[in-house]
């Protein structure tokens, strides 16, 4: 889990443009980049279970929805909560939920896990779509953005757009970051292990069921964080946040932008949403050019769009780098992307 | 009282699904001792060596590490009573460099033994300390071989494993193996080799055991059946 000097560079300029963009962006963009960067978030913890752990899951909105409805269960509609007491609550919320369900998944593996996963996805959305006190199959509006207060000293106002917009960049970044630094540690290692040879990293010692665990609940807990975000954003949560469409999409999304990245996955939310809205101006029949360009993305890209970041970066290192002083290793038939040497 | 085996197999049945491999196998190797596994292909070596680490649970027989039963154990858990093993198609972690490699394995040995630290180690093996950020699928296929050898000894094992550990390398490459391998013996770890090469094999073991069709055969000391062409021929075929 390292990263070369032009690939960090151009992740650098990422966040740089991305902290830059309300400056220059309309409202109806900047709150569009909002969405997709939590959009970001939700993949980045997907990819930490396929990308690194080699779990595909297909029912991780599950936690994304539960936080969101969390959310609403506590913020009253008369007055705010404190954002400690209900981020609190909402990723408690999504752990437990994950240790529960991941307690049973990964007892299983292959297209058995992916049933799995959905299945219980599934049975939540079931019980929230038909649960009248949380608003049933038409959702639930959460009426008030939670208080970022010290003691009487309010530190950010969540209802002011910018600042909601960069509390979400710096989410953005904070996970990024803590997701690198978990794959960076022996437990990383671990779990990369697990993802390239499970019975070889049993025979080293390792309880790799009890790893493969730890990981889905970070990995649910982080999708908690997502929908937490997303239900304080648009002040709504409905079962359609957690039900198999979701799932779908954030699968895709991860597929797509490039698995075991981090940073591809939020290049294919964004690569998605801007599709997405480019081709919803174009034509009503928008949804098919978005299967063609899904479906040119994985036939020319088979590393997803964070292939082409690496690719960039392989540029800029030959533009950096004195002739002659090239000392990359031969490339490898089953390179795994951005994990270059 | 005696000293309890290293290892030790009683009358060991494995199956795959309805196929019956192993037909009540049993050995045992005393502490210190390296022992050949030998036998044709598909006779039984690797699956032994899978019922010993738990990996294809024998369904009846009794399996011992240092007088300890281990038949019905998780594989971690064998792993982790000082069992290490090189395996079969050497399962080194192509997304993982070859520092990570090691340092994932490390681990103390029995009563906190630390004979293989990482500089030991890189010392055995200094093709990998010349390689030490490159990644497992950037190797060579004896750096590979070596990478694996050099895991397995990160975990200060009391008893090593090596399954077919010179398999599809050049002669050079294999020569260097077997002087890793010698110099292991010579550090004391109890070990159990398979491989082709039967008279490299027979010069470094004490003891050898030949398998056919899941049972053995023939068991003595290695040196016994290094002078006994007639047996070669019989069950080895060469």
């Amino acid at each position: 889990m390292t990263h070369s000097k032009p690939l960090v560079f151009l992740l650098l300029l990422g966040v740089f443009g991305l902290a830059a963009f309300p400056f220059a962006g309309s409202e109806f963009y900047t709150e569009l980049a909002v969405r997709l960067m939590i959009l970001g978030i939700f993949a980045m913890s997907l990819d930490l279970l396929i990308g690194y752990t080699g779990l595909v899951s297909f029912g991780h909105a599950a936690f994304f929805g539960l936080a969101g409805y969390v959310l609403a269960i506590i913020t009253p509609e008369s007055a705010p909560v404190s954002i400690w007491f209900a981020l609190l609550a909402c990723l408690a919320a999504s752990a437990l939920a994950a240790l529960a369900i991941g307690w049973i998944c990964v007892r299983t593996s292959g297209v058995y896990f992916i049933m799995i996963t959905l299945a219980f996805a599934q049975m939540l959305y079931y019980f929230f779509n038909e649960n009248t006190a949380l608003g049933s199959s038409d959702g639930i509006f959460i009426y008030h953005k939670p208080t970022v207060n010290i003691g009487s000293f309010q530190l950010l106002d969540l209802d002011n757009a910018h600042t909601f917009y960069y509390f979400t960049l710096a989410s953005l970044v904070l996970v990024y970051l803590l997701l690198s630094t978990f794959l960076k540690a022996p437990f990383g290692r671990v779990i990369r292990g697990i993802k390239a040879n499970e019975a070889r990293t049993m025979a080293l010692g390792f309880n790799t069921r009890r790893y493969k665990l730890v990981s889905f609940i970070i990995s649910g807990t982080l999708a908690g964080f997502a929908g937490f975000l997303e239900a304080t954003f648009s002040g709504f949560v409905s079962p359609a946040h957690l039900g198999w469409h979701e799932s779908g999409l954030i699968l895709m999304t991860v597929i797509l932008g490039g698995i075991g990245t981090l940073y591809g996955p939020v290049l294919g939310a964004f690569a998605m949403g801007l599709m997405e809205d480019s081709f919803q101006d174009m034509t009503d029949h928008w949804l098919l050019l978005m299967g063609v360009f899904v479906i040119a993305v994985v036939l020319f890209l088979p590393n997803g769009i964070a292939g082409l970041g690496a690719r960039g970066a392989k540029l800029l290192s030959g533009v950096f780098r004195p002739s002659g002083g090239g000392t990359n290793p031969p490339a490898a038939k089953n390179k795994i992307p951005g994990e270059e040497p | 009282m005696s000293c309890p085996a290293a290892l030790k197999l009683e009358n060991v049945h494995t199956y795959y699904g309805a196929s019956h491999i192993l037909h009540g196998i049993g050995f045992s190797l005393p502490r210190g001792a390296t022992l050949s596994l030998l036998g044709r292909n598909g006779m039984g070596k690797t699956t032994t060596v899978r019922s010993i680490f738990g990996l294809t649970p024998p369904a009846r027989g009794r399996i011992e590490v240092f007088g300890r039963e281990i038949t019905s154990l998780p594989t971690y858990e064998i792993a982790r009573l000082g069992l290490a093993l090189v395996p079969e198609g050497r399962g080194i972690f192509p997304n993982l460099n070859v520092e990570e490699n090691l340092v994932m394995a490390a681990r103390s040995g029995h009563k906190g033994r630390m004979d293989w630290p990482l500089n030991r180690v890189l010392d055995l093996c200094p093709r990998l300390a010349e390689r030490i950020r490159s990644f497992g699928n950037h190797l060579s296929g004896g750096e590979q071989q070596m990478l694996s050898v050099a895991r397995a000894l990160m975990t200060n094992p009391d008893i090593l494993i090596l399954d077919e550990a010179t398999e599809g390398l050049a002669p050079l490459v294999r020569k260097e193996i077997w002087s890793v391998i010698r110099r292991i013996k010579a550090s004391g770890i109890t070990s159990i080799i398979i491989d082709k090469d039967i008279n490299t094999m027979l010069s470094i073991s004490d003891h050898c055991v030949i398998l056919v069709k899941g049972r053995v055969v023939y068991s003595a000391p290695a040196e016994e059946l290094a002078a006994s062409p007639e047996i070669h021929q019989k069950y080895l075929g060469i």
